[in-house]
């Protein structure tokens, strides 16, 4: 019978392996899905049970968990909450978070593996678990300046580093007071949140990494770096140069912006065609790239992928199939080519560094309770767009185009702005989407910077980039260089 | 004091022994009883364990210390202690880990139950922890007498056939009218008036293996020897397939009409084991499965209890079968409060296993597993899987058959309902009502497994103090 009997216990080992098996893939493997899974009621309340930690930027709290004498034990407050909420988010009790509130939700009520140890501690100590506070890498001044630019207009400004892909402001506008959706009044939260979803200009999306909209000839500049970067093309290299340029295969003609030919001639260079924001050039241009090239060139910038900083950044998009007569569209930023600010001011910071792209970030660190640092956040480069030739000669024109171009409201006085405008034909009768994108200093660039006005800026189709959105690009230039 | 058993001692030691206590006491003095210390000390530690497991739940949930259940505690440990005393004096071989990995358990699981009533706001007598203490006493007491009457387990297979047909018996009850009961779907309960439910089929699977080990042993030859060889395997003959399908039908009329899966799956698991123990035959253990996977297949095709729970176990995270009627819903919730738990748990008291249904008895484990983390499971498994060890023990060292397939018996079926039932809160296997032996919420669930308990002392004493018969 001992036979049987030893096959017998080797079943039994083989189903308490089984449920040792089982049960560590659920608490260890799959315990972040599961614990991050909308319907984990545990998560929910655990967020409220904890001290969350704050929200700093140079060490200022702008979310910050008060004690407060309810069942909830803290309210969560914003200071400043409009300006900073496209950053922030905010914690509803009967909800999840958005903003940072949710993409760092771990680090802020303390759950993230990296505070594994400090859960221990506090086990031990009997003390209250804290979250970790999260250090952005937003400079108030700048965000500051970027607000008060873009005054009552719809839409969004980014500026970042180019050597570093930090972040220095993120505004859009129009704003939300978050305070107004993190009080402990279930029916005051479900109201401000019904009425906020409601309003037609979206007051909720971050249009800095969420809106999508036709870059317009601000994309031009993706175009030229693949007309150079393909060997076959210089900044000297000529276009016919007509009035009208008929679509192929397609009775739609493209006319440059103000109409007539561009800067007369006969013939026109990818220079001026740049410089003066021509649109019949840049269609030839296209026409003889191809859109793989094009396409090729983009998704190197960071098109068709999705990225978090950590908030999650909505995908720019370079169209997969084209005919003829939208590739040509395309090469000014039209048919269904799509961007976010934070891609355009990625190109503009690709360029300044010398054609290297840094990875975007808006966390500078991550501080333990004790303010020890958890998680630091070095710049991490992304890859090589293009050569550093390329990008010298991009900038050049860019610098030109602001000097005596099409971008010319983004002037300086003293300083070098490297800028590129764009105004985006929407549907039919729809306003327009304006844009500027550029950095300055241009010999020694410390800052990358995209502006959207989205709406026609209040202008319909009567506005466009150089109006409205250069000098909002200037205004914040000029308040971070005279730091 | 009683007069020796025959079946202590050695062959000098039983017949001679005079009659009179007093030499028998001094003896038992002078004898150093190594294995009582150990099981003592161990004992000892085990109490220390489940009154600061119950201080902790306090602690972590009310926030300072009551001394109602700390009192009811003690009085668990007293019991234990109690039975200690008894296997000092009749059961002195018998193995020194069984009671207090059963005290163990017992203790850990009144202290979850505890806590989930603290979260649901029960005292007194609707708390399901005063309870759990009471039944706890009730079953000790009854494994006390198992080990005070059974003074020789040979008496058991004495009584093969009324082992069987009390099973049975116990079995059909809760299917009489006026008496059975119905909890969430399953017909397993019997009660009497709102007061003192029972759930038989608990105490029908020490009856039936009782059953199994006297009927396999008696008729162990007709079942092995002759059969016709197939596929390099012996079959047996038609007409010794009575018992197996006899056995089976029990098995697929407890699916059918008491609508309870787990307890299917155990009966007949256990017959399996025991059968093939007897015959050392796999062809058994092959036609077995394919007749209990036949007709759980037919069974999920058509009842449709059992095809809901195939779908919760296969498809448990997909909205539709999480937010349907008899759902998954529990069995995610279980997974969100392991998940909680991660490697350490939340500490006693201070996770939030009470957002689970039925925490404290079927989904005892997923609370612990919140609360102790995956470090406690681990622990409560290997202190289940020591048990079992202990029991296979038995089965590898006794010399007669009759004991050696009990003992083996009673320890499996500890093993495979805990395989059942927390294989099902994991997802090893779809999820079917049993309870978790000794820890979960439950009086007939732990008369049970205390009998067992018992059984397995009597029959590892009576191991230690047979003589080796040399060949």
């Amino acid at each position: 019978m001992n036979r049987e009997l030893k096959r017998v216990s080797i079943v039994v080992m083989l189903m308490f392996v089984a449920l040792l098996t089982s049960t560590t893939i659920i608490q260890v493997f799959q315990a972040d899905s599961l614990t991050a899974d909308a319907r984990n009621t545990r998560t929910l309340y655990d967020g409220y049970s904890v001290e969350r930690g704050a929200i700093l930027v140079a060490g200022n709290p702008i979310a910050q968990s008060m004690p407060v004498a309810d069942d909830y034990k803290f309210q969560r407050t914003y200071s400043n909450g409009p300006l900073y909420a496209p950053i922030t988010g905010f914690t509803p009790i009967n909800g999840s978070p958005t903003g940072l509130e949710h993409a760092l939700n771990g680090e802020l009520s303390g759950t993230s593996n990296a505070q594994f140890f400090d859960k221990i501690n506090s086990l031990i100590t009997g003390q209250n678990a804290k979250g970790a506070s999260v250090e952005v890498t937003i400079d108030p001044l700048a965000q500051q300046a970027a607000w008060d630019a873009l005054g009552n207009l719809t839409g969004s400004v980014i500026v970042t580093e180019p050597k570093t892909g930090r972040i220095l402001a993120m505004v859009s506008k129009p704003g939300y007071d978050p305070n107004l959706l993190t009080v402990h009044d279930n029916q005051k939260v479900t109201d401000s949140y019904e009425s906020l979803v409601s309003d037609k200009s979206n007051p909720l999306i971050n249009r800095a990494t969420n809106a999508l909209n036709p870059p317009g000839s601000v994309f031009k500049l993706v175009v030229v770096t693949a007309a150079l970067e393909s060997g076959k093309f210089t900044p000297e290299s000529t276009f016919p140069n007509p009035g009208t340029f008929q679509l192929p295969g397609s009775s739609s003609i493209v006319i440059n912006s103000g109409g007539g030919t561009c800067g007369g001639g006969d013939t026109v260079t990818i220079a001026t065609a740049l410089r003066l924001s021509c649109n019949i050039p840049m269609a030839e241009l296209g026409l003889q790239l191809g859109d793989k090239a094009i396409r090729d060139t983009a998704e190197k910038f960071g098109f068709n992928t999705d990225y978090s900083i950590p908030l999650n950044v909505s995908q720019s998009a370079y169209p997969l199939e084209l005919d003829d007569a939208q590739l040509a569209l395309s090469a000014f930023g039209q048919t269904s080519v799509r961007a976010t600010p934070l891609q355009m001011a990625m190109v503009s910071a690709t360029i300044a560094n010398g054609g290297v792209e840094m990875a975007p970030n808006l966390i500078d660190q991550i501080l333990a309770p004790n303010l020890s640092p958890l998680q630091s956040f070095e710049p991490r480069t992304l890859k090589r767009v293009m050569s550093a030739e390329t990008a010298a000669t991009i900038t050049q024109m860019m610098v030109n185009g602001v000097r005596d171009g099409a971008a010319s409201n983004a002037r300086i006085d003293g300083v070098n702005v490297a800028g590129k405008t764009g105004t985006a034909e929407n549907a039919a009768d729809d306003p327009y989407t304006l844009w500027f994108t550029g950095f300055a200093p241009a010999e020694d660039p410390k800052y990358a910077i995209s502006v959207l006005v989205e709406d026609g800026g209040g202008l319909g189709q009567t506005g466009y980039g150089n109006l409205l959105a250069a000098p909002i690009a200037k205004q914040v230039l000029e308040a971070v260089l005279n730091k | 004091m009683m007069p020796p058993s025959n079946s202590r001692g050695t062959a000098t030691d039983a017949g001679h022994r005079p009659q009179s206590a007093k030499p028998g006491r001094v003896r038992r003095l002078h004898l150093p009883q190594k294995l009582r210390n150990l099981e003592l000390f161990l004992l000892l530690i085990a109490c220390g364990i489940n009154a600061a497991a119950v201080v902790l739940v306090q602690l972590g949930a009310l926030g300072h210390i009551d001394t109602t259940l700390v009192l009811l505690g003690a009085g668990l440990s007293v019991l234990v202690l109690c039975m200690h005393v008894v296997l000092r004096l009749v059961a002195r071989d018998a193995d020194p880990f069984i009671l207090p990995i059963a005290s163990l358990l017992n203790g850990i699981g009144i202290a979850m139950i505890y806590r989930i009533d603290i979260a649901n706001g029960d005292a007194g007598w609707e708390s399901a922890a005063v309870r759990q203490t009471v039944w706890s006493a009730l079953a000790i007491a009854c494994a006390i007498a198992v080990v005070l009457v059974i003074r020789n387990h040979r008496v058991l297979f004495r009584y093969t056939y009324v082992a069987g047909f009390i099973a049975v018996v116990l079995l059909l009850l809760p299917l009489v009218p006026g008496l059975g009961r119905e909890v969430s779907g399953a017909r397993v309960w019997i009660g009497i008036g709102s007061f003192a439910t029972f759930q038989p089929g608990e105490i029908a699977k020490i009856a039936l293996a009782v059953f199994f080990a006297g009927y396999l042993v008696r008729n162990r030859d007709s079942l092995s020897m002759v059969g016709k060889r197939f596929l390099g395997m012996r079959f047996p003959r038609l007409r010794d397939l009575g018992p197996i399908l006899v056995v089976w039908a029990l098995s697929m009329s407890v699916i059918i009409f008491q609508r309870d899966l787990g307890t299917a799956l155990l009966y007949f698991g256990l017959f399996l084991v025991m059968l093939y123990l007897a015959t050392g035959r796999l062809s058994w253990v092959l036609l077995g499965m394919s007749l209990f996977l036949g007709g759980a297949i037919i069974a999920s095709q058509t009842l449709g209890y059992v095809n809901g729970r195939f779908t919760n176990w296969l498809d448990a995270l997909n909205p539709d079968v999480y937010g349907a009627s008899g759902g998954s819903y529990q069995l995610v919730q279980g997974l969100f409060g392991l998940a909680k738990g991660g490697l350490i748990g939340t500490g006693l008291g201070q996770g939030r296993p009470d957002i689970t249904p039925v925490p404290q008895s079927d989904y005892i484990i997923a609370s612990l597993g919140e609360e102790l983390g995956l470090a406690g499971i681990f622990a409560i498994l290997a202190l289940y899987l020591l048990f079992v060890a202990r029991g296979f023990r038995i089965g590898f060292a006794g010399n007669d058959d009759f004991g050696k397939l009990l003992g083996v018996g009673l320890s499996f079926v500890v093993a495979l309902q805990c395989f059942i039932v927390i294989g099902g809160v994991t997802r090893v296997i779809p999820l079917t009502g049993l309870t978790t032996p000794f820890l979960a919420a439950g009086g007939s669930s732990l008369v049970a497994n205390w009998i067992i308990a018992a059984l397995l002392l009597r029959l590892s004493d009576t191991l230690r103090n047979q003589p080796r018969l040399v060949v």
